[in-house]
């Protein structure tokens, strides 16, 4: 009954009215994913596509498949327990040859100089002794003798070990583990062990710029958000006009302030505070005052923004109802102001974690963030499996916090304990 | 329907813009450099004559280095690059990686025209240069007379600056240490070596700055913030005649090494390049660029051409090159990754 009361009389067919609602609704998604498909193929070149890259970067083991495919074949069915049989050896000669021929010998090298330091020379080394194919039956002799690493199991492993296709070569030791001649993940050589006290660096700075940056700009935000409009936005001006100038022009800034013979050290010494200039930049201080100045706006404007929404009859109320200046801030404005903290402390932070040039600058060489070693492994020694590996897990542990805090944030409801 | 057809195509159009603006357009020569004072000088002696003289059209950029960026530049498929300074390190990788073109010398005047280290076969030697020691001759009442000196803070009282990172800070602290320089890397091939290395270190660590870019040390000296530091020798020169400052530097112990001019895999403009290249080595038009600024230069005409008093101040000049020692390039490539991560540990200590 009720279908037949709702196909429409007019109709052409008999289809039922709610199908063709449904046909419509879909028609008018289409158009509206049509109109975002631009941004959406923007966002998938430039941001989706190399983030993908570069995670796949961080397990991607291509090299020494490539040039040496004859050694990786035969040493798939090796069980490395002893060292490879005649086969692997002959496979390896003639694979030296061709490689040495193509010229691509180079990237197997870099890549198994990785694993084991020093292979760069023994396989340019075999590769320049190596004249001809050996004859049958003596490649293991041969190639002994140009160079004993060839006896030695652990030679064999690292190449069975980068043979391929993926591997966790890299973000291991991105956390400081390797595999040893066994097969078996074991903690890095200390020498090596760098990269978990450089996450726990970063983080510790990142936490810290944030926290510098909440007592500082919460004041300021609270000033801009009840002076009249006048005054305050002409301190607004004052707020925006670092954000609108270079990075690097603010980093150098403080360089001139604080080096020794800087206006800060000057000024303390004529007016007989200290006797010998301090020591304020090139070390964790002078990361600490650059990087909170640089991101002091991006608390500042997300506080502002959540306290300007915040009616003064609230505080009037609390105070007309007995409530004394404190108990009235901490249990009625605070708690209101609580998504503009959650906003700009997320965002100073995400953004403090990714600095890079004004550590670099203004720091020592024991306050250089994630940032600086993934540029260096990238551009410099073009140790791209690394360099992905450090970014995958920067990435992955900031996307946790994230997700972590989100959830904090959200159980904080904006009555914020006056309910209790 | 028709508004939704709209719709689709005038997205379509938008992505097609978007993709058809990343496609390479036909463009000019373009030849890259280290930029600062040394691109000015470029500018002066190499890129605005061969613009006159050739009636090729040519514009410079300038970069910060990295093997990595040749790298992404070339595999990318949209090199905007075609002539590119590199370091000898780069040279060698980019080379086996095969990111550079072959040079043909036929077109460039023949290798016997350059001196031999600065003939290679993916690229051509630009310059010479030398990390020296550099101090400011008005704030240190008598001169150090080389690296031992820059590790005794008891008579030369200050901070120092290195280069950061173990490239070269190894190589100076052995020196320092008493290694002759020709053995330095010898010695640092061993595990005992590079410890001894660290412990030099060690002894003035409280004192250290670390410098990133070439630019930083003479700023350094300038503003009073250290005593001593290494430097490029070409930047104290310059920094001497534009600044007028009084800044000395010690070529004893010195350690050198080659830029060379490489054309990019794939360029579309490899004649201009070459044409560019014969220019850039001709013997009268690299004796100005070492009139300009101190470097050595690696045709073998080029030294003749000199005042012999510019001559006695360029890293080539025979005295200057008695103690000094070339920058292993092999030894860096296979160490460069596990001596940075030593290097940090011990920097974060």
């Amino acid at each position: 009954m009720t279908e037949a009361f709702l196909t429409s009389a007019d109709a052409p067919t008999d289809v039922p009215l709610k199908r063709r609602l449904k046909r419509a609704e879909r028609a008018r998604q289409v158009k509206a994913l049509a109109l975002v498909l631009p941004l959406l193929a923007f966002l998938l070149f430039t941001f989706l596509g190399p983030i993908a890259g570069m995670l796949w970067h961080a397990v991607d083991d291509w090299e020494v498949r490539k040039v040496l495919p004859l050694t990786v074949a035969a040493l798939a069915s090796w069980d490395g327990k002893d060292l490879p049989d005649e086969k692997a050896y002959a496979a390896l000669a003639d694979d030296v040859l061709a490689a040495r021929a193509a010229g691509t010998l180079a990237i197997a090298a870099k890549r198994l100089n990785y694993a084991v330091n020093g292979f760069r020379t023994i396989l340019t080394g075999t590769a320049r002794n190596l004249k001809a194919p050996p004859e049958p039956g003596t490649a293991k002799e041969t190639l002994g003798k140009i160079n004993p690493a060839w006896r030695d199991r652990a030679t064999w492993a690292a190449i069975k070990g980068a043979s391929g296709p993926v591997t966790g070569f890299y973000l291991l030791a991105a956390l400081d583990l390797t595999r040893n001649v066994d097969g078996a993940i074991v903690a890095a050589p200390p020498d090596q062990a760098i990269y978990r006290d450089i996450f726990v660096r970063t983080f510790t700075i990142g936490l810290s710029v944030t926290v510098l940056c909440l007592i500082l700009g919460f004041p300021v935000a609270y000033l801009l958000a009840t002076l009249p409009a006048g005054r305050s936005n002409l301190l607004m001006i004052f707020v925006l006009l670092p954000f609108w100038t270079s990075l690097l022009v603010r980093t150098c800034a403080w360089i001139v302030l604080l080096q020794t013979n800087g206006v800060v050290n000057d000024s303390l010494r004529f007016l007989g505070i200290i006797d010998a200039p301090m020591r304020l930049i090139y070390n964790r201080f002078g990361v600490y005052v650059a990087m909170t100045h640089v991101l002091l706006p991006f608390m500042i404007l997300p506080l502002y923004s959540s306290m300007k929404a915040i009616s003064p009859a609230y505080m009037r109320a609390a105070a007309s109802l007995g409530a004394p200046p404190l108990t009235a801030f901490l249990r009625i404005y605070l708690p209101q102001t609580l998504p503009g903290i959650a906003a700009g402390s997320l965002l100073v932070f995400i953004l403090a974690l990714g600095y890079y040039i004004t550590p670099a600058l203004v720091g020592g060489g024991a306050d250089q963030m994630m940032s600086y070693f993934i540029a260096l492994y990238t551009t410099e020694t073009a140790n791209w499996g690394l360099a992905s590996a450090l970014g995958a897990l920067l990435l992955a542990a900031t996307l946790l916090l994230a997700v972590v805090y989100g959830k904090l944030v959200q159980g904080q409801q904006v009555t914020g304990g006056m309910k209790n | 329907m028709l508004k939704l057809k709209m719709a689709l195509g005038f997205a379509a159009t938008l992505t097609a813009g978007v993709a058809l603006a990343t496609v390479a357009q036909a463009r000019d020569l373009t030849v890259v450099s280290w930029g600062g004072a040394y691109q000015d000088a470029q500018k002066k002696v190499y890129f605005e004559p061969f613009k006159k003289a050739a009636g090729v059209p040519m514009n410079d950029e300038s970069w910060d280095g990295g093997i990595g960026v040749l790298r992404a530049k070339v595999q990318g498929g949209a090199a905007t690059w075609d002539v590119v300074q590199v370091e000898s390190e780069e040279l060698a990788v980019g080379c086996d990686e095969g990111l550079f073109e072959k040079i043909d010398y036929t077109k460039i005047g023949g290798e016997a025209a350059y001196l031999p280290p600065s003939v290679n076969p993916c690229g051509i030697g630009a310059i010479v240069y030398d990390f020296v020691l550099g101090y400011d001759k008005d704030k240190l009442k008598d001169a150090p007379k080389g690296w031992a000196d820059f590790f005794d803070t008891k008579k030369f009282p200050g901070k120092r600056s290195l280069r950061q990172g173990p490239k070269t800070t190894l190589e100076i602290a052995l020196i320092a240490d008493g290694v002759p320089p020709a053995d330095v890397y010898k010695v640092l091939a061993t595990d005992e070596g590079v410890d001894r290395a660290f412990k030099k270190l060690d002894t003035i660590k409280g004192d250290l700055v670390w410098w990133k870019a070439g630019a930083q040390p003479p700023q350094l000296l300038a503003s009073g913030e250290v005593a001593m530091t290494s430097v490029y020798n070409g930047r104290i020169d310059t920094a001497n005649k534009n600044e007028k400052k009084n800044f000395g530097m010690v070529w004893d112990g010195a350690l050198y090494t080659l830029d060379s001019w490489v054309i990019l895999k794939g360029s579309p403009n490899k004649d201009a390049a070459y044409k560019f290249l014969d220019f850039a080595g001709k013997a009268e038009n690299q004796s100005k660029l070492s009139e300009n600024i101190a470097y050595g230069t690696s045709n073998k005409g080029a030294a003749a051409l000199i005042q012999p008093a510019v001559l006695k101040d360029l890293p080539t000049a025979p005295d200057n090159m008695k103690n000094a020692v070339e920058i292993n390039v092999a030894f860096w490539l296979e160490n460069i990754d596990r001596l940075t991560e030593r290097f940090n540990k011990w920097a974060a200590k």
